[in-house]
């Protein structure tokens, strides 16, 4: 079927008059990446970066945990000399550093990045560009940081870089340099995302697809942007004035001249605990999209799932002082905040329960994703309780900063976020793939990290009550700390043969992998309704949304509009709320310019560690990177002209 | 149990913070319980049945049940979270009731890695310093003044209370009081630099008699030479770099940027709990620090060996 | 393919528009809650570390306060062009919101000029003490952001008078740009509340 008369080609849109094959064959030539390096380089699919995305978190989430297994061969027995206290100290801060902002958000963000705009039922991310440049600054300040590490200049006063240890006095040379500016650029790249995700949510939207209808998922992906938005912002301003203090000798952290060095924690905090559940909340959406698939029903109580999420983000914001009650802080506020940490397993209860519920009322289908939710519930739910116990002030006063808190961020952490996200990968490997990952190898992946994982990290409360303090690179024999910590080593091997078996089975399954077909586990949200891998343009014609579970609410084929051109990059913009078809909004083509952005910005900010010069010759190049980004580009199609007036 | 250990308190504050460790166990084991049989229950029960690739319908009367226990669970957790809540904060209310109690201050002042103790008196004469070894008698009140010269630190002795915080420019306090005698450890708990790992000190508790006596003793200077050997090392001593930045009362060397040795040899440990205190450790010490604590801001002096024996003698008398 | 069920045709959709309807009109939303969310903690900053004084400023005048209230209603009258700007690129006038863009383009130079005299009266260098340190920081954090925005004035000021001018979605451009500056404005009020206003009366 060819064109309409009197259409031109360039106004194809599709819908009735174009038939499938045909238009299908025209988004690809529309929306395909261009072939080879080229197209590598500047790809805008969010589906390419998204992939690129989680397969670079994976890699930094291996180099996290080699860094953890050196850690645990030096501390498998006292007195042990294989690492010493400098190379530890840079592995426990690398470990940390990598874990939080390499792997742990970033993956998350990935895994929204891809699956977001397929969820919601349109052709591409907002700002494609943007989602690019976030790749490549992201990519870059992780290279950076890994380099410098391997250089021996790695991060080694700790994740959380507490002054005056960070500040230019006790850690001269340029290692903690290295350390805050990985943050601008780690932040940089999320807060791009963030903003992404939330405008894709609120706008992109398939059409009847309200509010009430978005699945917990992207609600989930939805929320954590915001709690990016708030508090990343603290973050960077905290690190600006590190490396200030350290460069042009400003003094913020200061005492002697009026800084502070508990400035440096309110404001890491006040990022670092939402941190914590910017980790954790996109796990809660990817396990309900698993526990809904697999017990076969939706999740039960969809609305105070919801509230939870919200409710979870707004106290996230007001408990980050309890990483602070030993810092002798008055009697009221550690009470409030006693509280206040508490609180929040209201809301984690809540969902916890309807998880539950949906498996009891549903039938559960004991498949792999299911075992690592399984897996979730029974080590998150201690972690989150360890968690409880420490929000009571006297009993984090001996718990604090000892293997008690290692053991309970780790549970809370790799319980609450790693099992998850392992059962997302399996869960939406055939989609991004095409291909199904091996169940057998599954189980035996799913009984060795849930096995090494409770071996290695369970004696850690104990040895937390027996005293041992975090962050020390040996201990003394008779403390008799050396069974269990030998025990944790044995137990974090197992995780990483684990880990290993993971990597055999993608390996194996990208080859060899069982086809999956567009809805292997016949689940019934959006992106189940399109070919795994999914096309360029994700949807040959937007669906219409009439649900919350949309492929198992309707028995017939999916409604769907149409209009939309089919040789430009267009997409559908919808309303905020009820989301009603709103605008055709064009979506940009494969450009150079997000990558050429992010090399500029890598040469300003590895310039300013070297000099603050560098802020200011460094804004030249990225200047023009900007200016060609945003200058616009030749559309096949003339813009219709503006009246002169 | 041990000498570092929460599971095994020796004093009013530890003991008062381990039955609200029992408490918070015993909740938490409680709801941890009613969690996985609910999980249990849920995965093993009869389910309804479906057809391959079939979707259950949420049916009203189930859904009415569920909610149900969905408010209950809410309510039994709030209730929980309550208890907890009060709990904590009467435990936290009976440790303010045992500060501000003081017959004995000791000042304590982290640096990058040991323990500088203070017992301050109104005369100046009778305050005594020490390093790296807390003398407490048992069942007296102790207010320790915590103050770091450096970074931040955190004093740790599990056995008697939980950490509190050396902060730089900030003044902070602990109230102890030991409740048994005995031989208890310390550690800096808040990650300082690379040997904060050997940042630790002795907690010794005393009966009030014997902890009167150790007083004395150290308010003494150091006792002269008592041979020909030992004036001998004490000149070596106080002709080498050793007096750069430590002092012996007593003595022209009066430095204090590293730890007093006046009582040297009567500490049960040296460079902050590193190494058991005896004369072979302490040569060892002196003729290579760096081997033994890497990094750490004793120099290597460089003492030939023919004098090592005779330095190590002189400090070896420093009862 | 025969399962395709159109419920709806789209084709009359416009394919721009102004304000929320717009993605471009959220972004910029996105990225003034980040900054402007980075302008309240390092207000917040301010606070805390005059909690740490017992005078403030420490044993140092205030900033002077002629080029600092000169730059505050400079920046407020500079809202009346700003709307104008606004209201011609949402008529889509093309000579208008050239003319609009030339002059909110002059507008910026000349806060710039006024930021870099304000520098120089501040009474206080960023290394003096923790107050000089926040003091220079919340300044050089606005002035960045002045930049911004005159820079992306310039570039849009080109644009006008190129091909593309004629493009109705450089118009949308236009209108976020002056919302830009509204922000720009907005966060400059409570700053200067707090740099010279806050160190003379409370």
């Amino acid at each position: 079927m060819g064109p309409r008369d009197g259409v031109s080609s360039s106004e194809l849109r599709d819908g009735p008059s174009l038939g499938e094959e045909d238009t299908m064959r025209r988004l690809e030539r529309t929306w395909g990446t261009p072939p080879g390096l080229w197209g590598w380089l500047t790809t805008v699919d969010h589906k390419r970066i998204g992939r690129r995305y989680i397969a670079t978190g994976f890699v930094f989430f291996l180099v996290g945990g080699v860094l953890a297994l050196l850690m645990r061969l030096q501390l498998a027995q006292p007195e042990n000399t294989l690492v010493g206290p400098d190379r530890y100290n840079q592995l426990f801060s690398m470990h940390g550093t990598t874990m939080m902002f390499l792997f742990a958000v970033p993956i998350m963000e990935a895994m929204a990045v891809y699956l977001v705009p397929l969820m919601v039922g349109t052709r591409n991310i907002a700002f494609p560009r943007l989602n690019a440049f976030s790749y490549w600054v992201y990519l870059f300040g992780g290279v950076m940081i890994v380099v410098a590490f391997l250089m021996n200049t790695g991060p080694e006063t700790g994740w959380f870089s507490y002054v005056p240890l960070a500040g230019p006095e006790y850690s001269p040379g340029k290692r903690t340099d290295f350390w805050a500016q990985m943050i601008t650029f780690t932040e940089v790249a999320a807060l791009a995302v963030a903003v992404e995700i939330i405008v894709t949510v609120f706008k992109m939207r398939a059409p009847g697809m309200g509010l009430n209808r978005v699945p917990l998922f992207v609600w989930s992906m939805l929320v954590t942007s915001f709690m990016v938005i708030f508090a990343m912002p603290a973050v960077m301003l905290a690190s600006s004035f590190l490396i200030m203090d350290r460069l042009v000798s400003t003094q913020f952290f200061n005492p002697a001249e009026g800084g502070d060095p508990l400035l440096w924690q309110h404001l890491f905090w006040f990022f670092g605990h939402p941190e914590v559940y910017i980790i954790f909340l996109p796990a809660l959406g990817m396990v309900s999209s698993i526990v809904a698939a697999m017990a076969r029903r939706p999740v039960f109580g969809h609305v105070p799932m919801v509230l939870a999420l919200v409710a979870t983000a707004f106290l996230g914001f007001g408990l980050w002082v309890h990483h602070m009650f030993a810092t002798g802080l008055p009697h009221l506020a550690s009470g409030y905040f006693t509280a206040a940490s508490m609180m929040i397993a209201i809301p984690s209860g809540i969902q916890i329960f309807c998880w539950i519920a949906t498996l009891w009322d549903g039938r559960p289908q004991w498949t792999v994703p299911l075992l690592f939710v399984v897996g979730f519930v029974v080590i998150f739910v201690l972690g989150g309780l360890t968690g409880v116990m420490q929000a009571s002030v006297p009993f984090d006063l001996q718990v604090h900063d000892s293997y008690f808190v290692v053991a309970h961020f780790h549970y809370v952490l790799i319980g609450g976020a790693v099992f998850p996200l392992f059962g997302a990968f399996y869960f939406w490997f055939p989609k991004i793939t095409g291909r199904m990952l091996g169940e057998r190898l599954g189980r035996w992946n799913f009984w060795l990290f849930f096995i090494g994982f409770n071996v290695a990290f369970f004696p850690m409360h104990l040895l937390g009550m027996m005293g041992m303090p975090r962050r020390v690179y040996t201990y003394p024999a008779e403390l008799g700390w050396a069974d269990l910590n030998l025990t944790a080593t044995l137990g974090a091997l197992l995780v990483a043969a684990s880990v290993a078996l993971f990597l055999v089975n993608v390996l194996v399954s990208l080859r060899a992998g069982r086809i999956a077909g567009p809805n292997p586990w016949n689940a019934g949200t959006l992106e189940w309704a399109t070919a795994s891998p999914p096309p360029s343009y994700n949807f040959a014609h937007i669906p219409v949304v009439e649900g919350l579970e949309p492929l198992w609410d309707k028995a017939g084929p999916l409604g769907m509009v149409h209009g939309l051109r089919v040789e430009e990059r267009e997409v559908l913009l919808t309303t905020v709320l009820d989301a009603h078809p709103d605008l055709r909004e064009p979506s940009p083509r494969s450009t150079i310019w997000p990558l050429l952005s992010a090399l500029a910005v890598t040469v300003l900010f590895i310039g300013s560690i070297f000099t603050p010069w560098a802020l200011v010759w460094g804004a030249v190049p990225l200047a023009v990177g900007l200016v060609g980004w945003f200058w616009p580009k030749r559309r096949h199609v003339p813009p219709e002209p503006v009246v002169e007036s | 149990s041990g000498p570092q250990s929460m599971l095994d308190p020796a004093g009013g504050q530890a003991a008062r913070i381990g039955v609200m460790g029992w408490i918070l166990l015993a909740g938490c084991a409680f709801v941890y319980a009613v969690v996985l049989l609910w999980l249990l229950w849920a995965l093993a029960r009869r389910h309804r049945w479906v057809e391959p690739g079939g979707v259950l319908p949420p049916q009203a009367g189930v859904e009415r049940r569920l909610t149900n226990g969905l408010v209950a669970w809410v309510v039994g957790t709030v209730l929980i979270l309550f208890a907890f809540v009060a709990a904590s904060y009467a435990v936290d209310k009976s440790l303010t009731h045992l500060a501000n109690r003081e017959e004995v201050v000791v000042e304590v002042e982290g640096k990058q890695w040991w323990w500088t103790v203070r017992y301050p008196d109104d005369d100046p004469s009778r305050s005594i310093t020490t390093a790296n070894e807390i003398h407490l008698p048992v069942g007296v009140p102790v207010r320790v003044k915590l103050k770091a010269a450096d970074v931040i630190h955190s004093l740790w002795i599990p056995n008697l209370h939980g950490k509190m915080d050396l902060i730089p420019g900030r003044d902070n306090e602990l109230f102890l009081t030991a409740d048994r005698e005995g031989i208890f450890r310390g550690q800096c708990a808040e990650f300082c630099g690379l040997q904060h790992a050997h940042m630790a000190l002795d907690v010794i508790v005393h009966s009030r008699a014997a902890f009167d006596a150790w007083k004395e003793a150290q308010l003494a200077p150091a006792p002269a030479p008592a041979d020909e050997a030992l004036a001998r090392g004490q000149a070596l001593f106080l002709t080498s770099a050793c007096t750069m930045c430590h002092g012996i009362r007593g003595t022209p060397a009066s430095a204090s940027v590293a730890p007093d040795l006046t009582h040297l040899a009567s500490r049960r440990s040296i460079a902050a709990g590193a190494l058991p205190y005896n004369r072979g450790n302490l040569a060892g010490w002196i003729a290579d620090p760096q081997r033994i604590k890497p990094g750490n801001h004793m120099p290597l002096v460089g003492v030939p060996p023919s004098d090592l024996q005779a330095l190590v003698a002189y400090l070896d008398s420093l009862k | 393919m025969s399962e395709r069920h159109f419920v709806r045709d789209l084709s009359d959709l416009p394919t721009h528009g102004h304000g929320p309807s717009n993605l471009t009109w959220w972004g910029t939303m996105g990225f003034m809650l980040i900054e402007g969310f980075a302008f309240v903690l390092a207000g917040f900053t301010y606070l805390y570390i005059m909690m740490q004084f017992r005078h403030w400023p420490p044993g140092m005048p205030p900033p002077d306060l002629t080029w600092g209230t000169l730059m505050t209603a400079a920046l407020l009258l500079s809202l009346v062009p700003n709307v104008w700007a606004k209201r011609v690129a949402e008529a889509s006038d093309l000579r208008g919101t050239r003319r609009a863009v030339l002059v909110m383009l002059a507008v910026g130079l000349v806060t710039l000029g006024i930021r870099g005299f304000e520098f120089t009266v501040l009474n206080a260098l960023w290394d003096s003490n923790a107050y000089g340190s926040i003091l220079w920081t919340i300044l050089g954090l606005h002035t960045v952001h002045l930049l911004t925005d005159v820079g992306d004035t310039a570039v849009l000021a080109v644009l006008m008078f190129t091909r593309h001018g004629k493009d109705p979605r450089r118009m949308g451009d236009v209108t976020d740009n002056a919302l830009y500056w509204n922000f720009v404005v907005g966060a400059w009020v409570p700053i200067y509340a707090l740099l010279y206003l806050v160190p003379r009366f409370a």
